[in-house]
Protein backbone atom coordinates (compact mmCIF):
# COMPACT_ATOMS: atom_id res chain seq x y z
CA UNK A 1 0.00 0.00 0.00
CA UNK A 2 2.74 2.69 1.02
CA UNK A 3 4.68 1.33 -2.03
CA UNK A 4 1.72 2.14 -3.82
CA UNK A 5 1.33 5.59 -2.72
CA UNK A 6 5.08 6.06 -3.11
CA UNK A 7 5.07 5.05 -7.03
CA UNK A 8 1.83 7.45 -7.45
CA UNK A 9 3.36 10.51 -6.34
CA UNK A 10 5.96 10.47 -9.52
CA UNK A 11 2.93 9.45 -11.38
CA UNK A 12 1.06 12.01 -10.20
CA UNK A 13 3.62 15.13 -10.78
CA UNK A 14 3.84 13.56 -14.49
CA UNK A 15 -0.04 13.41 -14.79
CA UNK A 16 -0.62 16.94 -13.46
CA UNK A 17 2.10 18.13 -15.96
CA UNK A 18 -0.47 15.99 -18.86
CA UNK A 19 -3.49 18.08 -17.33
CA UNK A 20 -1.75 21.38 -17.53
CA UNK A 21 -1.34 21.26 -21.31
CA UNK A 22 -4.71 19.54 -21.92
CA UNK A 23 -6.64 21.72 -19.99
CA UNK A 24 -5.32 24.72 -21.89
CA UNK A 25 -4.86 23.22 -25.44
CA UNK A 26 -6.62 19.82 -25.40
CA UNK A 27 -3.38 18.44 -26.39
CA UNK A 28 -2.53 15.14 -24.87
CA UNK A 29 1.57 15.74 -24.98
CA UNK A 30 3.09 12.11 -25.18
CA UNK A 31 6.65 14.28 -25.25
CA UNK A 32 6.01 15.21 -21.85
CA UNK A 33 8.19 12.18 -20.08
CA UNK A 34 10.96 13.30 -22.64
CA UNK A 35 10.87 17.12 -21.50
CA UNK A 36 11.40 16.14 -18.89
CA UNK A 37 13.90 13.65 -19.70
CA UNK A 38 16.01 16.20 -21.70
CA UNK A 39 15.85 18.78 -18.50
CA UNK A 40 17.06 15.69 -16.05
CA UNK A 41 20.29 14.86 -18.25
CA UNK A 42 21.23 18.97 -18.30
CA UNK A 43 20.77 18.70 -14.35
CA UNK A 44 23.04 15.97 -14.09
CA UNK A 45 25.36 17.57 -16.94
CA UNK A 46 26.11 21.00 -14.55
CA UNK A 47 26.40 18.94 -11.64
CA UNK A 48 28.77 16.08 -13.01
CA UNK A 49 30.60 17.90 -15.77
CA UNK A 50 30.32 21.65 -14.40
CA UNK A 51 30.50 21.59 -10.92
CA UNK A 52 27.84 23.59 -10.11
CA UNK A 53 26.47 23.24 -6.69
CA UNK A 54 23.54 21.94 -6.08
CA UNK A 55 21.21 25.11 -5.16
CA UNK A 56 22.03 26.88 -7.88
CA UNK A 57 22.01 23.52 -10.38
CA UNK A 58 18.16 23.27 -9.32
CA UNK A 59 17.24 27.13 -10.49
CA UNK A 60 19.37 26.45 -13.58
CA UNK A 61 17.21 23.36 -14.06
CA UNK A 62 13.83 24.92 -13.72
CA UNK A 63 14.55 27.36 -16.19
CA UNK A 64 16.14 24.89 -18.78
CA UNK A 65 12.73 23.25 -18.44
CA UNK A 66 10.64 26.40 -19.16
CA UNK A 67 12.87 27.30 -21.85
CA UNK A 68 12.45 23.47 -23.21
CA UNK A 69 8.44 23.72 -22.56
CA UNK A 70 8.46 27.81 -24.60
CA UNK A 71 10.92 26.10 -27.40
CA UNK A 72 8.67 23.34 -28.27
CA UNK A 73 5.53 25.02 -27.99
CA UNK A 74 6.99 28.13 -30.24
CA UNK A 75 9.01 25.71 -33.48
CA UNK A 76 6.43 22.69 -33.59
CA UNK A 77 3.17 23.06 -32.00
CA UNK A 78 2.17 26.05 -32.64
CA UNK A 79 3.11 25.74 -36.48
CA UNK A 80 0.97 22.33 -36.39
CA UNK A 81 -2.05 24.04 -34.29
CA UNK A 82 -4.28 23.40 -37.54
CA UNK A 83 -4.15 19.84 -37.15
CA UNK A 84 -6.52 17.32 -36.16
CA UNK A 85 -6.23 15.98 -32.58
CA UNK A 86 -5.03 12.61 -34.09
CA UNK A 87 -2.16 14.64 -35.93
CA UNK A 88 -1.39 16.59 -32.47
CA UNK A 89 -0.65 13.19 -30.57
CA UNK A 90 1.46 12.05 -33.53
CA UNK A 91 3.56 15.41 -33.52
CA UNK A 92 4.01 14.97 -29.93
CA UNK A 93 5.22 11.24 -30.41
CA UNK A 94 7.39 12.19 -33.26
CA UNK A 95 9.26 14.68 -30.63
CA UNK A 96 9.24 12.45 -27.86
CA UNK A 97 11.10 9.92 -30.04
CA UNK A 98 13.58 12.99 -31.35
CA UNK A 99 13.91 14.25 -27.78
CA UNK A 100 14.46 10.03 -26.10
CA UNK A 101 17.32 10.15 -29.28
CA UNK A 102 19.18 13.27 -28.67
CA UNK A 103 19.33 12.20 -25.10
CA UNK A 104 20.81 8.71 -25.51
CA UNK A 105 23.18 10.36 -28.60
CA UNK A 106 24.55 12.78 -26.20
CA UNK A 107 24.63 10.79 -22.90
CA UNK A 108 24.69 7.11 -24.26
CA UNK A 109 22.41 4.12 -22.93
CA UNK A 110 23.81 3.25 -19.92
CA UNK A 111 23.04 3.88 -16.46
CA UNK A 112 24.14 6.97 -14.77
CA UNK A 113 24.13 7.95 -10.99
CA UNK A 114 22.61 11.33 -10.41
CA UNK A 115 24.53 13.56 -8.15
CA UNK A 116 21.61 13.99 -5.56
CA UNK A 117 21.84 15.05 -2.23
CA UNK A 118 19.55 12.61 -1.73
CA UNK A 119 19.57 8.68 -2.34
CA UNK A 120 17.09 6.48 -2.42
CA UNK A 121 18.40 4.62 0.60
CA UNK A 122 18.06 7.13 3.01
CA UNK A 123 14.63 6.67 5.04
CA UNK A 124 13.17 8.44 7.65
CA UNK A 125 10.95 7.31 10.62
CA UNK A 126 6.86 8.17 10.50
CA UNK A 127 5.18 7.24 13.41
CA UNK A 128 5.15 3.25 12.23
CA UNK A 129 7.20 2.91 9.82
CA UNK A 130 9.99 3.49 7.86
CA UNK A 131 9.55 5.12 4.51
CA UNK A 132 12.75 6.58 2.28
CA UNK A 133 13.51 10.05 2.46
CA UNK A 134 12.80 10.22 -1.21
CA UNK A 135 9.32 8.84 -0.97
CA UNK A 136 8.79 11.28 2.07
CA UNK A 137 9.82 14.21 -0.09
CA UNK A 138 8.37 13.40 -4.02
CA UNK A 139 4.80 13.03 -1.47
CA UNK A 140 5.44 16.47 0.21
CA UNK A 141 6.32 17.66 -3.53
CA UNK A 142 2.97 16.81 -5.39
CA UNK A 143 1.18 18.28 -2.49
CA UNK A 144 2.78 21.26 -2.62
CA UNK A 145 2.73 22.00 -6.59
CA UNK A 146 -0.97 20.82 -6.52
CA UNK A 147 -1.61 23.55 -3.58
CA UNK A 148 0.49 26.01 -5.88
CA UNK A 149 -1.30 24.98 -9.09
CA UNK A 150 -4.89 25.24 -7.25
CA UNK A 151 -3.80 29.05 -5.23
CA UNK A 152 -2.47 29.57 -9.06
CA UNK A 153 -5.09 29.18 -11.22
CA UNK A 154 -7.94 30.13 -8.20
CA UNK A 155 -6.22 33.35 -7.29
CA UNK A 156 -3.94 34.93 -9.88
CA UNK A 157 -4.68 37.10 -13.10
CA UNK A 158 -2.85 34.64 -15.21
CA UNK A 159 -4.28 31.82 -14.20
CA UNK A 160 -7.64 33.25 -15.13
CA UNK A 161 -6.27 34.33 -18.62
CA UNK A 162 -5.20 30.53 -19.11
CA UNK A 163 -8.41 29.19 -18.03
CA UNK A 164 -10.27 31.31 -20.27
CA UNK A 165 -8.00 30.78 -22.90
CA UNK A 166 -8.45 27.03 -22.01
CA UNK A 167 -12.39 27.66 -22.58
CA UNK A 168 -12.95 30.07 -25.89
CA UNK A 169 -9.53 30.60 -27.67
CA UNK A 170 -11.28 32.95 -30.04
CA UNK A 171 -13.16 34.97 -27.07
CA UNK A 172 -9.92 35.19 -25.24
CA UNK A 173 -8.56 37.14 -28.35
CA UNK A 174 -11.42 39.25 -27.87
CA UNK A 175 -10.66 40.26 -24.67
CA UNK A 176 -7.01 41.22 -26.10
CA UNK A 177 -5.44 37.76 -24.57
CA UNK A 178 -2.15 37.24 -26.46
CA UNK A 179 -3.87 33.73 -26.15
CA UNK A 180 0.32 32.53 -28.15
CA UNK A 181 2.11 33.45 -25.57
CA UNK A 182 -0.19 31.65 -22.97
CA UNK A 183 -0.36 28.84 -24.68
CA UNK A 184 3.57 29.14 -24.12
CA UNK A 185 3.72 29.66 -21.07
CA UNK A 186 1.22 26.60 -20.09
CA UNK A 187 4.55 24.37 -22.23
CA UNK A 188 6.84 26.33 -20.15
CA UNK A 189 5.39 25.32 -16.31
CA UNK A 190 4.03 22.16 -17.47
CA UNK A 191 7.82 21.37 -18.64
CA UNK A 192 8.80 22.70 -15.34
CA UNK A 193 6.12 20.53 -13.08
CA UNK A 194 7.79 17.21 -15.63
CA UNK A 195 11.25 18.15 -14.96
CA UNK A 196 10.40 18.17 -11.16
CA UNK A 197 9.07 14.78 -10.97
CA UNK A 198 11.87 13.36 -13.36
CA UNK A 199 14.39 14.59 -11.23
CA UNK A 200 12.61 13.00 -8.33
CA UNK A 201 13.06 9.47 -10.12
CA UNK A 202 16.14 10.17 -10.93
CA UNK A 203 18.29 9.35 -8.10
CA UNK A 204 16.32 5.68 -8.36
CA UNK A 205 17.06 5.57 -12.29
CA UNK A 206 18.82 7.52 -14.68
CA UNK A 207 19.01 6.17 -18.37
CA UNK A 208 16.93 7.57 -21.64
CA UNK A 209 14.05 5.34 -20.80
CA UNK A 210 13.29 6.14 -17.19
CA UNK A 211 10.34 8.49 -18.30
CA UNK A 212 8.36 6.21 -20.28
CA UNK A 213 6.84 4.27 -17.53
CA UNK A 214 6.03 7.29 -15.52
CA UNK A 215 4.50 9.38 -18.41
CA UNK A 216 2.42 6.30 -19.32
CA UNK A 217 1.35 5.81 -15.86
CA UNK A 218 1.29 9.48 -15.22
CA UNK A 219 -1.35 9.70 -18.13
CA UNK A 220 -3.57 7.03 -16.89
CA UNK A 221 -3.88 8.27 -13.50
CA UNK A 222 -4.69 11.85 -15.42
CA UNK A 223 -7.59 9.68 -17.63
CA UNK A 224 -9.30 8.39 -14.58
CA UNK A 225 -9.10 11.92 -13.02
CA UNK A 226 -10.59 13.30 -16.07
CA UNK A 227 -7.66 15.04 -17.88
CA UNK A 228 -8.87 18.45 -16.57
CA UNK A 229 -8.50 18.40 -12.94
CA UNK A 230 -5.54 18.20 -11.35
CA UNK A 231 -6.78 16.97 -8.19
CA UNK A 232 -8.25 14.08 -10.36
CA UNK A 233 -4.75 13.42 -11.90
CA UNK A 234 -3.20 13.30 -8.56
CA UNK A 235 -6.40 10.95 -7.41
CA UNK A 236 -5.70 8.81 -10.66
CA UNK A 237 -2.04 8.64 -10.36
CA UNK A 238 -2.38 7.17 -6.27
CA UNK A 239 -5.22 5.25 -7.44
CA UNK A 240 -3.05 3.34 -10.04
CA UNK A 241 -0.12 3.48 -8.20
CA UNK A 242 -1.77 1.36 -4.81
CA UNK A 243 -3.97 -0.93 -7.15
CA UNK A 244 -0.99 -1.80 -8.93
CA UNK A 245 1.24 -2.57 -6.27
CA UNK A 246 -1.65 -4.68 -4.63
CA UNK A 247 -1.66 -6.59 -7.58
CA UNK A 248 1.78 -7.42 -8.19
CA UNK A 249 1.71 -7.90 -4.28
CA UNK A 250 -1.43 -10.53 -4.35
CA UNK A 251 -2.10 -11.99 -8.41
CA UNK A 252 0.82 -11.87 -10.61
CA UNK A 253 3.89 -9.53 -10.90
CA UNK A 254 4.14 -9.99 -14.49
CA UNK A 255 1.08 -8.36 -15.25
CA UNK A 256 1.48 -5.49 -12.42
CA UNK A 257 1.96 -2.86 -15.31
CA UNK A 258 -1.01 -3.45 -17.32
CA UNK A 259 -3.40 -2.85 -14.57
CA UNK A 260 -2.87 1.24 -15.29
CA UNK A 261 -3.99 0.67 -18.69
CA UNK A 262 -6.52 -1.74 -17.39
CA UNK A 263 -7.98 0.86 -15.03
CA UNK A 264 -8.13 3.44 -18.11
CA UNK A 265 -10.75 0.75 -20.14
CA UNK A 266 -12.54 0.72 -17.12
CA UNK A 267 -12.86 4.34 -16.05
CA UNK A 268 -13.63 5.13 -20.05
CA UNK A 269 -16.67 2.68 -20.22
CA UNK A 270 -17.99 3.91 -16.94
CA UNK A 271 -17.36 7.12 -16.79
CA UNK A 272 -15.63 8.66 -20.11
CA UNK A 273 -15.03 11.73 -18.97
CA UNK A 274 -12.95 10.75 -15.46
CA UNK A 275 -13.81 10.37 -12.21
CA UNK A 276 -13.55 14.22 -11.42
CA UNK A 277 -14.29 15.83 -14.35
CA UNK A 278 -17.82 17.60 -14.52
CA UNK A 279 -20.06 17.07 -16.86
CA UNK A 280 -21.10 20.56 -17.96
CA UNK A 281 -24.29 21.21 -18.90
CA UNK A 282 -24.30 24.22 -21.59
CA UNK A 283 -28.02 26.01 -21.51
CA UNK A 284 -28.87 26.73 -25.29
CA UNK B 1 -12.97 63.61 -41.75
CA UNK B 2 -14.35 62.94 -37.93
CA UNK B 3 -14.50 58.97 -38.99
CA UNK B 4 -13.91 56.26 -36.53
CA UNK B 5 -13.91 53.53 -38.43
CA UNK B 6 -13.17 53.90 -42.13
CA UNK B 7 -13.69 51.20 -44.98
CA UNK B 8 -12.21 51.64 -48.39
CA UNK B 9 -13.30 49.39 -51.02
CA UNK B 10 -12.73 45.89 -48.34
CA UNK B 11 -13.21 42.64 -50.58
CA UNK B 12 -13.41 39.16 -48.14
CA UNK B 13 -13.84 36.08 -48.91
CA UNK B 14 -13.91 31.90 -47.79
CA UNK B 15 -11.75 30.77 -50.50
CA UNK B 16 -13.58 30.73 -53.79
CA UNK B 17 -17.12 32.43 -52.28
CA UNK B 18 -16.62 36.03 -52.09
CA UNK B 19 -18.67 37.51 -48.88
CA UNK B 20 -17.82 40.84 -49.22
CA UNK B 21 -18.15 42.72 -52.57
CA UNK B 22 -16.19 46.36 -52.33
CA UNK B 23 -17.41 47.74 -49.16
CA UNK B 24 -16.80 51.61 -48.55
CA UNK B 25 -18.22 53.50 -45.67
CA UNK B 26 -16.97 55.80 -42.62
CA UNK B 27 -18.53 55.47 -39.50
CA UNK B 28 -18.66 58.78 -37.54
CA UNK B 29 -17.19 58.86 -34.45
CA UNK B 30 -20.13 59.02 -31.36
CA UNK B 31 -22.55 57.89 -33.65
CA UNK B 32 -24.28 54.56 -33.91
CA UNK B 33 -24.27 53.38 -37.35
CA UNK B 34 -26.79 50.22 -38.36
CA UNK B 35 -25.68 47.26 -40.91
CA UNK B 36 -28.71 46.25 -42.35
CA UNK B 37 -29.21 43.08 -44.98
CA UNK B 38 -30.64 39.80 -44.95
CA UNK B 39 -28.81 36.54 -44.02
CA UNK B 40 -25.90 36.06 -46.02
CA UNK B 41 -25.28 39.60 -46.94
CA UNK B 42 -22.20 39.62 -45.57
CA UNK B 43 -22.60 41.90 -42.63
CA UNK B 44 -21.19 39.55 -39.68
CA UNK B 45 -18.39 38.74 -42.29
CA UNK B 46 -17.53 42.16 -42.52
CA UNK B 47 -17.16 42.82 -38.54
CA UNK B 48 -15.10 39.45 -38.61
CA UNK B 49 -12.48 40.99 -41.24
CA UNK B 50 -12.66 44.47 -39.44
CA UNK B 51 -11.73 42.27 -36.22
CA UNK B 52 -8.93 40.46 -37.89
CA UNK B 53 -10.91 37.11 -37.05
CA UNK B 54 -10.61 35.46 -40.91
CA UNK B 55 -6.83 34.81 -41.16
CA UNK B 56 -5.68 36.51 -44.49
CA UNK B 57 -8.49 38.90 -44.77
CA UNK B 58 -9.37 41.52 -46.63
CA UNK B 59 -8.07 40.57 -49.90
CA UNK B 60 -8.37 43.89 -51.11
CA UNK B 61 -9.72 47.31 -49.24
CA UNK B 62 -8.20 49.06 -46.64
CA UNK B 63 -9.90 49.43 -43.10
CA UNK B 64 -8.68 52.62 -40.73
CA UNK B 65 -9.36 52.83 -36.96
CA UNK B 66 -8.93 56.72 -36.34
CA UNK B 67 -7.23 56.76 -39.74
CA UNK B 68 -4.52 54.54 -38.61
CA UNK B 69 -4.39 50.86 -41.26
CA UNK B 70 -5.68 48.12 -38.92
CA UNK B 71 -5.40 45.63 -42.00
CA UNK B 72 -3.74 42.11 -41.28
CA UNK B 73 -3.33 43.33 -37.63
CA UNK B 74 -4.14 40.29 -35.37
CA UNK B 75 -7.42 40.50 -33.00
CA UNK B 76 -5.35 41.23 -29.59
CA UNK B 77 -4.29 43.83 -31.26
CA UNK B 78 -6.89 45.68 -33.01
CA UNK B 79 -8.45 45.07 -29.39
CA UNK B 80 -5.75 46.89 -27.54
CA UNK B 81 -6.50 50.10 -29.97
CA UNK B 82 -9.79 50.06 -28.57
CA UNK B 83 -12.39 48.35 -30.46
CA UNK B 84 -14.65 45.41 -28.75
CA UNK B 85 -16.88 43.36 -30.52
CA UNK B 86 -19.71 41.16 -29.31
CA UNK B 87 -20.46 38.42 -31.48
CA UNK B 88 -23.54 36.71 -32.46
CA UNK B 89 -22.97 33.78 -30.07
CA UNK B 90 -21.99 36.41 -27.35
CA UNK B 91 -18.99 34.22 -26.76
CA UNK B 92 -18.78 34.36 -22.83
CA UNK B 93 -17.20 32.26 -20.92
CA UNK B 94 -19.20 29.34 -19.77
CA UNK B 95 -17.14 27.87 -17.09
CA UNK B 96 -15.87 31.25 -15.74
CA UNK B 97 -18.05 33.27 -13.39
CA UNK B 98 -20.03 36.41 -14.08
CA UNK B 99 -17.09 37.96 -12.44
CA UNK B 100 -14.74 36.50 -13.98
CA UNK B 101 -16.05 36.81 -17.36
CA UNK B 102 -15.93 41.10 -16.56
CA UNK B 103 -12.76 41.07 -15.06
CA UNK B 104 -11.60 39.44 -18.00
CA UNK B 105 -13.11 41.67 -20.42
CA UNK B 106 -10.89 44.84 -18.54
CA UNK B 107 -8.17 42.79 -19.42
CA UNK B 108 -5.99 45.33 -21.80
CA UNK B 109 -6.87 48.11 -19.79
CA UNK B 110 -3.66 49.58 -17.48
CA UNK B 111 -5.98 51.14 -14.56
CA UNK B 112 -7.23 48.28 -13.12
CA UNK B 113 -7.29 50.44 -9.43
CA UNK B 114 -10.80 51.34 -11.54
CA UNK B 115 -12.00 48.23 -12.45
CA UNK B 116 -14.08 48.11 -9.57
CA UNK B 117 -15.98 51.38 -9.56
CA UNK B 118 -16.48 49.59 -13.05
CA UNK B 119 -17.60 46.65 -11.90
CA UNK B 120 -19.67 48.03 -9.37
CA UNK B 121 -21.49 50.38 -12.21
CA UNK B 122 -22.68 47.24 -14.59
CA UNK B 123 -23.82 45.80 -11.08
CA UNK B 124 -25.83 48.73 -10.51
CA UNK B 125 -27.30 49.62 -14.05
CA UNK B 126 -28.01 45.24 -14.50
CA UNK B 127 -29.02 43.73 -10.99
CA UNK B 128 -29.70 40.47 -12.37
CA UNK B 129 -25.83 40.25 -13.13
CA UNK B 130 -25.31 41.08 -9.63
CA UNK B 131 -27.32 38.58 -8.49
CA UNK B 132 -25.24 35.66 -10.29
CA UNK B 133 -22.06 36.96 -9.53
CA UNK B 134 -20.06 33.95 -8.97
CA UNK B 135 -22.53 32.06 -11.38
CA UNK B 136 -20.97 30.23 -14.11
CA UNK B 137 -21.61 32.06 -17.33
CA UNK B 138 -23.27 29.32 -18.79
CA UNK B 139 -26.10 28.67 -16.92
CA UNK B 140 -27.57 32.20 -17.93
CA UNK B 141 -30.37 32.45 -19.67
CA UNK B 142 -29.61 34.29 -23.54
CA UNK B 143 -30.93 37.04 -22.79
CA UNK B 144 -28.62 37.65 -19.58
CA UNK B 145 -25.56 36.05 -21.44
CA UNK B 146 -26.45 38.80 -24.23
CA UNK B 147 -26.21 41.54 -20.63
CA UNK B 148 -23.41 39.60 -19.56
CA UNK B 149 -21.24 40.15 -23.10
CA UNK B 150 -21.86 43.70 -23.90
CA UNK B 151 -21.11 44.47 -20.22
CA UNK B 152 -17.81 42.54 -20.78
CA UNK B 153 -17.03 44.84 -24.14
CA UNK B 154 -17.87 48.32 -21.94
CA UNK B 155 -14.94 46.75 -19.41
CA UNK B 156 -12.43 47.52 -21.88
CA UNK B 157 -13.72 50.93 -22.33
CA UNK B 158 -13.87 51.02 -26.22
CA UNK B 159 -14.12 53.75 -28.18
CA UNK B 160 -15.84 51.52 -31.46
CA UNK B 161 -18.01 48.92 -30.12
CA UNK B 162 -19.06 46.29 -32.84
CA UNK B 163 -22.58 44.33 -32.00
CA UNK B 164 -23.44 41.79 -34.13
CA UNK B 165 -27.04 40.89 -33.75
CA UNK B 166 -27.75 41.82 -29.96
CA UNK B 167 -31.21 41.22 -30.72
CA UNK B 168 -31.20 37.34 -31.82
CA UNK B 169 -33.36 35.28 -30.32
CA UNK B 170 -34.20 37.72 -27.04
CA UNK B 171 -37.73 38.14 -26.19
CA UNK B 172 -39.22 41.50 -26.92
CA UNK B 173 -38.53 42.34 -23.27
CA UNK B 174 -35.13 41.57 -23.59
CA UNK B 175 -35.00 43.44 -26.74
CA UNK B 176 -36.46 46.64 -25.30
CA UNK B 177 -34.07 46.22 -22.69
CA UNK B 178 -30.74 45.56 -25.07
CA UNK B 179 -31.59 48.54 -27.43
CA UNK B 180 -32.15 50.82 -24.27
CA UNK B 181 -28.72 49.37 -23.08
CA UNK B 182 -27.32 50.43 -26.34
CA UNK B 183 -28.60 54.20 -26.31
CA UNK B 184 -26.97 54.57 -22.98
CA UNK B 185 -23.75 53.34 -23.97
CA UNK B 186 -23.98 55.93 -27.50
CA UNK B 187 -24.97 58.44 -24.70
CA UNK B 188 -21.59 57.83 -23.21
CA UNK B 189 -19.68 58.69 -26.32
CA UNK B 190 -19.04 55.21 -27.42
CA UNK B 191 -18.92 54.99 -31.04
CA UNK B 192 -21.73 51.87 -32.42
CA UNK B 193 -21.56 49.70 -35.40
CA UNK B 194 -24.61 47.77 -34.89
CA UNK B 195 -25.51 44.60 -37.22
CA UNK B 196 -29.34 44.21 -36.99
CA UNK B 197 -31.99 42.08 -38.53
CA UNK B 198 -34.81 44.17 -36.44
CA UNK B 199 -34.99 46.50 -39.16
CA UNK B 200 -37.09 49.03 -37.00
CA UNK B 201 -35.73 48.65 -33.82
CA UNK B 202 -32.36 49.33 -35.30
CA UNK B 203 -33.09 52.70 -37.53
CA UNK B 204 -34.82 53.95 -34.32
CA UNK B 205 -31.59 53.98 -32.44
CA UNK B 206 -29.48 54.29 -35.32
CA UNK B 207 -27.68 57.68 -37.14
CA UNK B 208 -26.53 56.54 -39.99
CA UNK B 209 -28.05 53.13 -41.64
CA UNK B 210 -26.17 51.13 -44.40
CA UNK B 211 -27.67 48.55 -46.21
CA UNK B 212 -26.29 45.33 -47.71
CA UNK B 213 -26.94 42.74 -50.70
CA UNK B 214 -25.09 39.92 -51.46
CA UNK B 215 -21.80 41.31 -50.35
CA UNK B 216 -22.34 44.64 -51.51
CA UNK B 217 -23.53 48.36 -50.02
CA UNK B 218 -26.76 49.22 -51.71
CA UNK B 219 -27.97 51.82 -49.71
CA UNK B 220 -26.34 54.44 -47.30
CA UNK B 221 -27.43 57.77 -45.33
CA UNK B 222 -28.95 59.64 -42.02
CA UNK B 223 -31.35 56.34 -40.52
CA UNK B 224 -34.15 58.70 -40.91
CA UNK B 225 -33.94 58.91 -44.64
CA UNK B 226 -33.71 55.31 -45.09
CA UNK B 227 -37.03 54.89 -42.67
CA UNK B 228 -38.72 56.63 -45.42
CA UNK B 229 -36.41 55.02 -48.67
CA UNK B 230 -39.85 52.79 -50.33
CA UNK B 231 -37.22 49.62 -50.37
CA UNK B 232 -36.05 49.87 -47.48
CA UNK B 233 -39.99 50.04 -46.48
CA UNK B 234 -40.91 47.36 -49.03
CA UNK B 235 -38.26 44.66 -48.35
CA UNK B 236 -37.04 45.31 -44.64
CA UNK B 237 -40.35 46.83 -42.91
CA UNK B 238 -42.74 45.00 -45.31
CA UNK B 239 -45.16 48.60 -44.78
CA UNK B 240 -46.03 48.29 -48.86
CA UNK B 241 -46.60 45.04 -48.53
CA UNK B 242 -49.76 45.74 -46.27
CA UNK B 243 -50.84 48.60 -48.37
CA UNK B 244 -50.97 46.35 -51.12
CA UNK B 245 -52.76 44.21 -49.32
CA UNK B 246 -55.52 46.59 -47.92
CA UNK B 247 -59.16 45.84 -49.82
CA UNK B 248 -59.59 49.04 -52.35
CA UNK B 249 -63.15 50.38 -52.02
Amino acid sequence: MLNGVAAGSGYALMGIAMVIIYKTSEVVNFAQGEMALASVFFTYLILQNYGIPFVYAMPLAALFAVFVGCVLEFAVLRRARRQTTLGMIIVTIGLEMILMGLVSWKFGADHKVMPFPITEFDSIWLGGFYVTTLEAVTFSVVWAVMLGLFVFYRYTRLGLIMKATQQNRSAAKLMGVRTNRVLMFTWGLSSLVGCIAGLLLAPRSMEPFMMWDPMLKGFAGAVVGGMTSIPGAVFGAYFIGVVENLFGRYASMEFKSAVAFALIVIVLCVKPSGIFSRHYVKKV
Amino acid sequence: MNASLELKDVQTGYGLIQAVRGASFAVRRGSVTALLGNNGAGKSTLLKTVMGLIPGQPQKGEILLDGERINGMDTESIVRLGVSYVPENRAVFHQLSVQDNLIMGAHVRKDRRALKTDLERIYEFFPILADRVNQPAGTLSGGEQQMLAISRAMMSRPRLLLLDEPSLGLSPFLVRKIFHIIRIIRNQGVTILLVEQNVRKALAIADYALVMESGRLVSAGPSTDLKNDPRIKDFYLGLNIRETQEPSC
